[in-house]
């Protein structure tokens, strides 16, 4: 059985590789697409005149209101009657970025919001302009209080990514599919995968732990990580 | 022509009019302080001197400069207005040195090693060059204030407005933020809005005394404590001494 389940695995370990791949692409690409998109927005919601303001909420609300997967759907099956055509992994890449810059947005814009307004106020006094002061002094502060919001979203699109697979991305959870489908040994396969996806998990929280602690200021500390089911 | 001239401030948030017509002048290295009660405005004409509220009537000219000018670039103009805060409103996020550094670097925009040399000067001004790598959360309150007086007077202002520098800060911590303001006096103008009697009369020029939006009285500390014209000036002047002592905190 053991040794069964062993060469099993190794037989599997390509397709599962390369699943992975997928994966760590998505994930990545969206996380970082989704954090320019989410900190444009975000500041577009703080300091934007009404017009920016009420398309960052717009935006916001729109795409926080409707389910990723219609979002996929849209990009994937409905675009490509207007002409717009994607692959697989092209649409699956936009509508998760696109998604994750909505949420990205609304906690950046709790952390701009949280820096106390002296701190800006200081800074207009020294001659800084508005972007500068943004720049050089709300956003240092800022980033470093959403780096534990920002791992829960890295953990959720690390996982969620896996919604690609129905629209043919042969990501982690696809190929997991695949394999059961031909060799009919589901619970093997995806017991596999979900322990892939938990030492990802645990690895990038360590990670990113690791680096707010480096980030952290001297004498305020670290901002401290919630778990996903505090929120 | 006076350095700063504050001509017939008016300002409103609302319907609640907060200055009603605020006028007076300094002149280069003067140093004047002006008190009042608390909710008179004080802050908030500091707060119309460099445009961080925009007055609703009246003038502010700098240098032969008319500030409340809308074409004027502010930024340019608050460079040469220090501002002291109450809450001190540190960096969070930068050290001591990089607090008082920072202005030079974007603002003046001189490059960082020189800038830093000019910080490290301000902040041994201040005696604070140990300190230079802190943190402010690692830093007491009257060290914090006086990195915050650092980081006023590296970037060359021709005044420094101060509102109650020293009102956030435990008693003993009070007389080293004074004494450095003391040592400042005659080397740059400074406006400070404060309730340390002993302070204002002996390193003030002038002592301007507002209540309800206004000037009631102004004059030389000598007068003003020992001669006011009016009684409520005297009324007080005797209160504030009362509560805040004139002992030897900034005397
Ligand atoms: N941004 C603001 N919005 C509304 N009211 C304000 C604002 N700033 C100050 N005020 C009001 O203006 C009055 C004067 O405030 P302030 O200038 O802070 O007085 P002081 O510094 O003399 O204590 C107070 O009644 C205060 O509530
Ligand atoms: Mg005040």
């Amino acid at each position: 059985m053991a040794t069964d389940f062993g060469s099993f695995f190794l037989n599997s370990l390509p397709n599962l590789l390369n699943g992975l791949g997928y994966t760590l692409l998505l994930t990545f690409i969206s996380i970082a697409v989704g954090f320019f998109l989410g900190i444009t927005l975000a500041l577009g919601r703080v300091y934007g005149n009404k017009i920016i303001n009420g398309f960052c909420v717009g935006y916001i609300e729109l795409i926080r209101g409707t389910p990723l997967l219609v979002q996929l759907f849209i990009i994937y099956f409905g675009l490509p009657s207007v002409g717009i055509i994607f692959s697989p992994l092209q649409a699956a890449l936009i509508g998760l970025a696109i998604n994750s810059g909505a949420y990205q947005a609304e906690y950046l814009r709790g952390s701009i919001q949280s820096v106390e307004s002296g701190q800006m106020t200081a800074a207009r006094s020294l001659g800084m302009n508005k972007l500068q002061s943004i720049r050089h002094v709300i956003l240092p502060q800022a980033l470093r209080i959403s780096i534990p919001a920002w791992s829960n979203e890295f953990i959720y699109l690390l996982q969620y990514s896996s919604i690609a697979y129905i629209i043919q991305v042969a990501e982690l959870t696809a190929e997991g599919k695949f394999i059961a489908a031909h060799t009919f040994r589901y619970l093997e396969v995806f017991a596999m995968i979900a322990v892939i996806y938990l030492v990802l998990t645990i690895v990038s929280t360590e990670i990113i732990d690791r680096i707010a602690k480096h980030l952290s200021i001297p004498g305020i500390g670290a901002a401290k990580r919630v778990s996903l089911r505090d929120i | 022509m006076a350095m700063l001239e504050v001509k017939d401030i008016y300002k409103a948030y609302g319907n609640v009019e907060v200055l009603k017509g605020v006028s007076f002048t300094m002149e280069k290295e003067e140093t004047k302080v002006i008190i009042g009660p608390s909710g008179t405005g004080k802050s908030t004409l500091l707060r119309c001197i460099n445009q961080l509220s925009l007055p609703n009537k009246g003038q502010v000219w700098l240098d032969g400069e008319e500030i409340t000018n809308p074409k004027t670039n502010i930024n340019k103009i608050r460079e040469k207005i220090g501002f002291v805060f109450q809450d001190f409103n540190l960096f969070n996020h930068l050290t001591a040195l990089r607090n008082v550094s920072i202005g030079l670097e974007k603002v003046k925009r001189i490059e960082k090693e020189a800038a830093q040399t000019r910080a490290m000067q301000e902040l041994t001004r201040v005696g604070l060059e140990a300190q230079a790598s802190q943190y402010p959360a690692q830093l007491s309150g009257g060290q914090k204030q006086r990195v915050g007086i650092a980081r006023a007077l590296a970037m060359d202002p021709d005044v420094i407005l101060f509102d109650e520098p020293t009102s956030a800060l435990d008693p003993e911590l009070i007389g080293d933020v004074l004494d450095v303001m003391k040592s400042l006096a005659g080397k740059v103008a400074m406006l400070v809005v404060t309730h340390e009697m002993g302070f204002a009369r002996n390193v003030a020029d002038e002592i301007i005394f507002m209540e309800g939006g206004v000037i009631v009285e102004q004059g030389p500390p000598k007068e003003m404590f020992t001669n006011a014209k009016l009684a409520r000036t005297r009324e007080f002047l005797g209160r504030i001494g009362a509560l805040y002592g004139e002992e030897e905190t900034g005397g």
